[in-house]
């Protein structure tokens, strides 16, 4: 970036990158600012980009119509506890990989990630019977538990490229030094571990939460996140924009933020470190 | 340097996750094996027979596989097509220098984030309805007929949503790939003279080649299986016009109830997946050493 720009170059190249910019981002605009309108307004032809009497009643019935409270909390426990248990389970096995690494390591981590490539399709069948039979359709057990196992082969992917980039020789180090296993872990390895762990939770918090295929399948009324509660907007007698506008701007919100914080570790996470 | 020590801790730690994941790889995965050769209905109660190759030969040759195989194809070629020739104009357009770097990134991304029921939805009505939505009315003011994008187009429409969704993924992945580009080689090119052009197809388009493949790879697992967006916007029709490989299993058994059938084409989907994961393992497992 240290080539001078002219100016007008710069101006133009500005005004072309917010153009396409706000033309991408356009339908989430447009969606939080029809939740803000009545519902005639909302499907007033020509539409009123800004001057409309803004409303706050669409989040208000949102709540009436279903408890909408009770599937943020399913979206929560499901995204969160999936991803706080995978992490339980895939820190040892991504230290051993990284840090006492032999000859099959490399193999077996390959088999990891080539279970992430199984569609969804092809155990819906089994996945679902199964499911009936124990009485798990429906529940949020059920569905943090499948959620684990979606995205266990991501976590020990993520934890094992950040790990191996903590140098070897700083444990070595603290070997020589007299350090135990236990000590190692926490005095020299939990410290430098630590951003990628967070990363590596964001990242599985955001891709639990917006996970499509099995809640739909799996959940109803009770244990629906989000991401399946939105579906029953589609009925024809459901079609309010304006509600379905708040209820979309709540569901999509707190992770679009939590998005924006993650840019770096979503490149990193998705192509399993092989783009940094 | 690993000591016989740390080897047997590290094979003790590596246990739980290998275990849980033979277990969620092999039982369901068996199970769907199982079910694709006996007779199996949940509507019809009694016990179960031996099918043979039926449930395939009766799947593959529905007529609704042949269009459900072409739609997947659609459905992924499309999706692919834009979302890597738009992501690549984008991460050029990205690289450049401009005022507000930073927000345009973070509004060209966002929609990666949108939940993929509320991205089918918004569209599907708010933007693509052809009374109300928003293309709709910018036909009108133009002067043309508002098309009825779902009526007309659906799989092309489907095919829309998907695309606005993975563009920001492939914008990241080619933007990343594309900052890692030195710049002395870029000046030297352009010291010697080489056009825009050639810079493009001689050294940046080489350059992104890698991360192309991954983009490219990574998607198409994805893209195999929509769902959530066919299932929320049409049901899989009008008829079976936007019914892809996965909607067609779903359909087969939680709406007809007919597990044989749905695990034989649950079994082929697995199938058409491996092929494309065959690639993508060999290729990251080759980074591995690099």
């Amino acid at each position: 970036m240290a080539r001078a720009v002219p100016a007008r170059r710069r101006w133009l190249l500005t005004i072309l990158a917010w153009g396409v910019g706000l033309a991408i981002f356009f339908p989430i605009l447009w969606t939080v600012l029809t939740s803000f309108k009545t519902e005639g307004e909302a499907i007033a032809v020509p539409s009123h980009v800004v001057f409309f009497d803004w409303t706050l009643e669409n989040y208000a019935e949102v709540q009436q119509r279903s408890n909408y409270l009770r599937h943020v909390t399913n979206s929560v426990v499901i995204s969160l506890g999936s991803t706080l248990i995978a992490l339980l389970i895939a820190v040892p096995a991504a230290w051993a990989a990284a840090f006492a690494p032999t000859r099959r390591t490399k193999n077996l981590l390959m088999w990891m990630l080539s279970t992430k490539m199984m569609p969804p399709v092809g155990v819906l069948v089994p996945i679902y019977l199964l499911f009936r039979d124990w009485g798990l359709l429906d529940t949020l057990t059920g569905l943090t538990i499948l959620m684990m196992l979606v995205n266990l082969p991501i976590i020990v992917w993520m934890l094992y490229t950040y790990f191996k980039e903590i140098p070897g020789d700083i444990l070595e180090a603290a070997r020589m030094d007299g350090a135990r296993l236990f000590g190692e872990i926490v005095h020299v390895l939990a410290p430098m571990a630590v951003p990628g762990i967070a990363s590596t939770m964001l990242l599985n918090i955001i891709l639990g939460w917006n996970e499509a295929f099995w809640t739909l399948n799996l959940t109803a009324a009770n244990a629906a996140p989000l991401s399946a509660f939105i579906a029953s907007y589609s009925s024809p007698e459901g079609l309010f924009w304006a509600k379905l506008s708040a209820a979309s701007t709540m569901a999509i919100a707190p992770i679009l933020i939590l998005g924006w914080f993650s840019q770096r570790q979503l490149v990193r996470g998705l192509t399993f470190g092989a783009v940094k | 340097m690993a000591t016989l020590h740390t080897n047997s801790t590290a094979r003790l730690m590596l246990a739980p996750s290998v275990a849980l994941l033979v277990v969620w790889m092999a039982v369901p995965l068996a199970m769907t094996l199982y079910f694709s050769f006996i007779h199996y209905n949940l509507l019809v109660p009694g016990p179960t027979s031996f099918a043979g190759f039926s449930n395939y030969y009766f799947f593959l040759t529905d007529p609704a596989f042949a269009t459900a195989l072409g739609n997947t194809l659609i459905i992924v070629g499309g999706v692919l097509l834009i979302t890597v020739v738009g992501g690549i104009l984008l991460a050029l357009l990205l690289d450049q220098p401009f005022f507000g770097q930073g927000i345009v990134r973070l509004l060209v991304i966002s929609p990666f984030f949108v939940l993929p029921t509320v991205a089918a939805l918004v569209w599907k009505n708010m933007m693509m309805n052809p009374v109300y939505g928003v293309f709709a009315q910018i036909a009108r003011s133009l002067g043309l007929a508002p098309l009825d994008w779902f009526a007309q187009v659906p799989l092309v429409s489907i095919t829309i949503i998907v695309a606005w969704q993975w563009l920001p993924f492939a914008t990241l992945i080619l933007l990343t790939a594309l900052q890692s580009l030195s710049e002395e080689q870029r000046e030297a090119a352009e010291m010697d003279g080489a056009r825009k052009l050639s810079i493009f197809f001689y050294i940046i388009l080489p350059h992104l080649a890698r991360a192309m493949t991954v983009v490219i790879l990574i998607e198409t697992i994805f893209l195999l299986t929509v769902f959530a967006e066919i299932l929320v916007t049409t049901n899989g029709g009008p008829g079976v016009a936007t019914t892809n490989i996965a909607f067609l299993v779903y359909a087969q058994a939680l709406l007809q109830f007919d597990v044989a059938g749905a695990a034989a084409g649950g079994i082929i989907a697995v199938i058409l997946a491996n092929l494309v994961a065959v690639f993508l393992v060999r290729m990251i497992g080759r980074n591995l050493e690099a």
